[in-house]
């Protein structure tokens, strides 16, 4: 920790600086000062201790889960997410999936763990394993599968909330993540439509965020871009975040995994 | 194998066989299931209501063609610049340029709209986010074209002169709904959606075109 307010007070100092300099590259130099202590690596262990922990009104572990590569499998899983699950019917992210599980292997209730403020009780921990199950596909390619036509239907309607302009601001996803080499403020904006910035962007997240000391899962990002975009509350899990992630990943084929990432 | 087996096997290789060959649904029906989804998935919070899902025919019709790639046709793109040129009003009296020290402190703040936002609370312009203005300040955004020197570079200081006349009430429509100047302009349409005051876009304007302002000099 002594390390990490060390970099962060270096990171004041030449805050000045930045403009002139290519703001990526400080970006860039920050993010690798930082990466010597992401705190991503506590919600990784604890989300490895929650999978293997026998918990909920079942008393059973999500050693079970079926994340899409067969029960149990977590290695490479999250690169292939979201993608349509039979026993549900449903295109799912990581995050909607693990409440499946925790609904049917643990015997949590599903709806009530969607309806949770992020950051507290159950949704915490789904944030945890995230933050786990991304981080044991680190380095990997995302090749998200396309070959259902849920999956593909999906696809579509995820371009189509992409490029959707509304709320107060008329602002649509693609307004910002639209174009390449784009900021707002000193913040570099990837291009979500194609890669790099589609596997950059989508593939870094679950992430940490120093601005505000907390463990940020995909359904958080995105619910915080709407939040800014002026646009009503997306649901948890529904649809629509699904969808764009859906649209983002495929995008990002090819794309390398980052995720837990550290954010400004 | 066994007769159980093969039964549940076929009964998989038809699933399969049904899920890869099911067409894909029209590009109006994707059209309908997006509005269907949108319908499912959000809900109301604070002042950011349901009704900001509601289609607006000129963005819809520009991010169309910002998804497809086809730009719009002309004739489509005039007449979205048209309905939006009627909303723009003249300052109902008459002074385009309020204070320009006020204008950069609605620049700077991104504030308003949002669902954390109070109802009622004053909103900023954003303008920062998106362009450089005055030179002092580091943290710009590039979506938008730099206004440093706005006034300046476009000789638009002297007063009673018909250029800056002309500047100037360009100016204002355009802050007010940039719309009516470019159909699928990126920019919040600022009194058209109850984003800015008309006292707060007369700062703005200040900012831009009084010549004792920042980006001036």
């Amino acid at each position: 920790m002594k390390k990490l307010v060390f970099a962060l007070g270096l990171i004041g100092v030449s805050a000045a600086a930045f403009a002139q300099k290519s703001s990526t590259d400080s970006i860039a130099e920050y993010r690798a000062m930082l990466q010597d202590g992401n705190p991503a690596e506590l919600f990784e262990a604890k989300g490895e201790d929650l999978w293997k922990q026998k918990r909920g009104p079942k008393n059973a572990s999500l050693e079970k889960c079926d994340l899409g590569k067969g029960a149990g499998v977590v290695k490479g899983a999250w690169v292939e997410l979201p993608r349509y699950f039979s026993d549900t019917g449903k295109v799912q992210d990581l995050e909607s999936r693990l409440v499946t599980c925790m609904q049917e292997l643990q015997g949590f209730n599903g709806d009530e763990i969607a309806k949770t403020p992020f950051g507290k009780g159950e949704q915490s921990n789904v944030t945890a394993l995230a933050t786990w199950i991304s981080a044991e596909s680190k380095g990997m390619k995302f090749n998200l599968p396309q070959s259902h036509v849920e999956e593909r239907k999906l696809y579509e309607v995820g371009k189509r909330l992409f490029f959707m302009r509304g709320g107060s601001h008329d602002f649509a996803c693609a307004t910002c993540h639209g174009q390449d080499d784009k900021r707002i403020r000193l913040q570099d904006l990837p291009n979500l439509t194609k890669n790099p910035g589609a596997g950059n962007g989508f593939g870094a997240w679950p992430a940490y965020r120093v601005s505000n000391g907390q463990m940020w899962g995909a359904q958080l990002r995105l619910n915080d871009c709407y939040r800014q975009q002026r646009f009503p509350y997306p649901l948890f899990g529904s649809e629509a975040t699904i969808a764009l992630g859906v649209y983002m990943g495929v995008n990002g084929k090819g794309g390398e995994a980052t995720a837990p990432a550290i954010k400004r | 194998m066994n007769r159980k087996y093969q039964i549940a096997l076929s009964a998989a290789a038809v699933a399969l066989l049904t899920a890869c060959a099911a067409p894909m649904p029209s590009s109006a029906d994707l059209d309908k299931l997006t509005q269907d989804i949108l319908g499912r998935s959000f809900r109301a919070q604070g002042q950011a209501k349901l009704d900001r899902l509601t289609p607006d025919e000129d963005n819809s019709l520009c991010a169309e063609a910002e998804r497809t790639g086809v730009p719009l046709d002309a004739k489509v793109a005039e007449a979205i610049e048209a309905r939006n040129m009627k909303t723009i009003k003249a300052p109902a009296d008459g002074k385009y340029l309020g204070d320009f020290k006020e204008g950069e402190k609605i620049a700077q703040s991104g504030a308003g709209k949002t669902w954390t936002d109070a109802e009622g609370s004053a909103n900023g312009g954003n303008c920062y986010n998106c362009h450089q203005i005055s030179k002092e300040e580091l943290s710009y955004g590039t979506l938008g074209p730099s206004l440093y020197n706005y006034g300046k570079i476009r000789s638009a200081l002297e007063p009673n002169s018909p250029v800056t006349k002309a500047i100037t009430e360009y100016t204002w429509g355009k802050i007010q709904n940039a719309r009516a100047y470019n159909a699928c302009s990126n920019m919040p349409r600022f009194a058209h959606k109850g984003i800015l005051t008309e006292a707060q876009i007369k700062h703005v304007m200040a900012l831009l075109l009084d010549p004792a302002s920042p980006v001036n000099k």
